[in-house]
């Protein structure tokens, strides 16, 4: 450990362009050491008091910061409506993460956790909390433990920084269900309301954030709101990062500006290592895109939108030609439904069902009546959860439909699928496909 | 403020007995648990509202404020299991 620098040795310069959060990034892969980051970044300014706490908050308003967890809510009213409930509240640091095809906040995580804490003790300070608990898979936990305890030794934070390993499975980063895991409960989400934010942490009223929210917003509190907005579009500012997988030259984490299009992420990766027809964009409550279209759109809700699709986790995987969409779905279907908490009939009974649909027409035989199954099926199944799981795994499956209609065609038929591949481009977890076969 | 029946999906066990008795509002999905409609329960039908929520021998349905129903407007609806259609 390297002694930390009482005063900045240089001006710190706000990073020009990109990367923002991953500039530091050292080649070996290791985290990024407390006196390398303020090094980097300086130290984060001081929060003391309702007034300043008041003015970081008006500077995420200022920002535009959208929550990069997968819904995208406006971070400012979040901490607005946290603020204004009675008593101390309690952050918490959501790095779980339990979409597969997703590993940017384990990356954000590995390489520069101190970003993430100076946004945690950020938004804590802000609210007058003195608690931040950072929730991580169990991957992350020692460079999160050892990241706090060189915080703590050179008595860099106000805050009372710790961290809590959390269940990975696909439901656990449902803040609800994240709240009730942190409460001694099972991570299964909760009926709303009460939300995390009106009864949190041990009753608190609790500010979920996701660790790359939170790296933007140690960023603001240090750079400015204007200083953000010079990346990404006007309603969707800053940068983001993002995970590209499937069949390009180089997946990975990409940090990009809000609004780039499709394509020149695409070319930052390499390009495609083969033939490519359609993309997963926005992770497995995301949707399938044609690559013709997907590919000039610009990577941000309102460039998605018109496609019927969104950036929700934040994951991309290209699909090569040679490999079945339905079945890739059928796949994901069952894992899905696999990981429902398995609390309400809708999503229990709803997901399994249709999921075996989707799989009787990616093996053929039965093919027409399973169509006709998930036509009535799926629009009966959203909002039926007291999470959005269903709606989710819905979203996902009804826009397999729509882009490998031919291909759907072609199993109903029974006739020879256009797929050669059997290599399973998208990842489901290994305990559950040892379980399942 | 007009107010729209709920159900508590964790806690329903899919008795039934609510769609018999406000099938103007509640009807069952192939396997039994109730699919509520989003409307206001409008005046005429506010008896037969009481009774199927007093009925329900989980206390699962409930009234709630319409408003509340209508999407992505309260803090906090997102995480992984959130994001809006």
């Amino acid at each position: 450990m390297s002694a930390v620098p009482r005063r900045e040795p240089r001006r710190i310069v706000a990073p020009a362009g990109l990367p923002r959060l991953l500039g530091g990034v050292r080649g070996d892969g290791r985290p990024v050491d407390l006196a390398a980051h303020l090094l980097r970044y300086g130290r984060p300014p001081p929060i003391r008091g309702r007034q300043s706490g008041r003015a970081l908050i008006g500077a995420v308003a200022a920002a535009g910061l959208r929550g990069r967890g997968g819904a995208g809510f406006p971070v400012a009213r979040k901490l607005e409506a946290v603020a204004a409930q009675k008593g101390r509240p309690v952050v918490v640091v959501n790095g779980t993460e339990g979409e597969p095809p997703s590993t940017k906040d384990k990356a954000l995580l590995a390489y520069v956790p101190h970003l993430v804490l100076d946004g945690a003790v950020a938004a804590a300070a802000a609210l007058g909390a003195d608690e931040a608990i950072v929730a991580v898979g169990r991957a992350s936990h020692e460079v999160l433990a050892r990241a706090i305890a060189e915080r703590r030794h050179h008595h860099v934070d106000a805050v009372r920084l710790s961290v809590v390993v959390a269940p990975e499975t696909f439901v656990a980063g449902e803040e609800t269900a994240l709240i009730n895991f942190l409460n001694g409960g099972p991570a299964l989400p909760t009926f709303t309301p009460p939300r995390p934010f009106e009864r949190g942490v041990g009753g608190a009223p609790t500010l979920v954030q996701n660790v790359e929210t939170l790296a933007h917003l140690a960023l603001i509190a240090r750079f400015g709101p204007a200083w953000f907005r010079t990346l990404g579009t006007a309603e969707e500012p800053g940068s983001a990062l993002v995970t590209l997988s499937g069949a390009v030259q180089r997946p990975g984490v990409f940090e990009v500006g809000l609004g780039t299009p499709l394509r020149d992420l695409v070319a930052q990766a390499g390009g495609f290592t083969e033939r490519v027809d359609a993309l997963l964009v926005g992770g497995y409550f995301g949707t399938w895109l044609p690559a013709a279209a997907a590919l000039d759109a610009a990577l941000s809700d309102a460039g998605l939108a018109p496609l019927g699709g969104a950036l929700g986790a934040r994951a991309i995987v290209a699909l090569p030609a040679t490999s079945c969409g339905i079945l890739e779905t059928a796949r994901v279907a069952r894992y899905l439904a696999a990981e429902s908490a398995g609390q309400c009939g809708p999503c229990v009974h709803g997901l399994a069902a249709v999921a075996d649909d989707l799989l009787g027409i990616a093996r053929g035989g039965g093919g027409a009546e399973a169509r006709r199954n998930l036509e009535r099926r799926l629009p009966q199944l959203d909002g039926r959860g007291a999470c959005r799981h269903p709606d989710g795994a819905v979203r996902l499956i009804a826009s397999a439909l729509r882009v490998f209609a031919p291909e759907v065609e072609l199993h109903v038929g029974q006739r020879r699928c256009s797929a050669v591949a059997k290599r399973p481009i998208l990842p489901v977890p290994a305990r559950l496909s040892e379980v399942k076969g | 403020m007009s107010r729209a029946l709920r159900v508590n999906p964790i806690v329903c066990d899919g008795h039934g007995l609510c769609a018999e008795l406000i099938p103007e509002l509640i009807k069952l999905d192939e396997w039994g648990y109730p699919i509520v409609s989003p409307a206001p329960v409008p005046r005429r039908l506010a008896k037969h509202a009481k009774r199927a929520i007093a009925a329900c021998p989980v206390l699962a349905l409930q009234l709630a404020p319409a408003a509340r129903l209508s999407g992505a407007s309260s803090p906090g609806e997102e995480g992984d299991a959130g994001q809006p259609l």
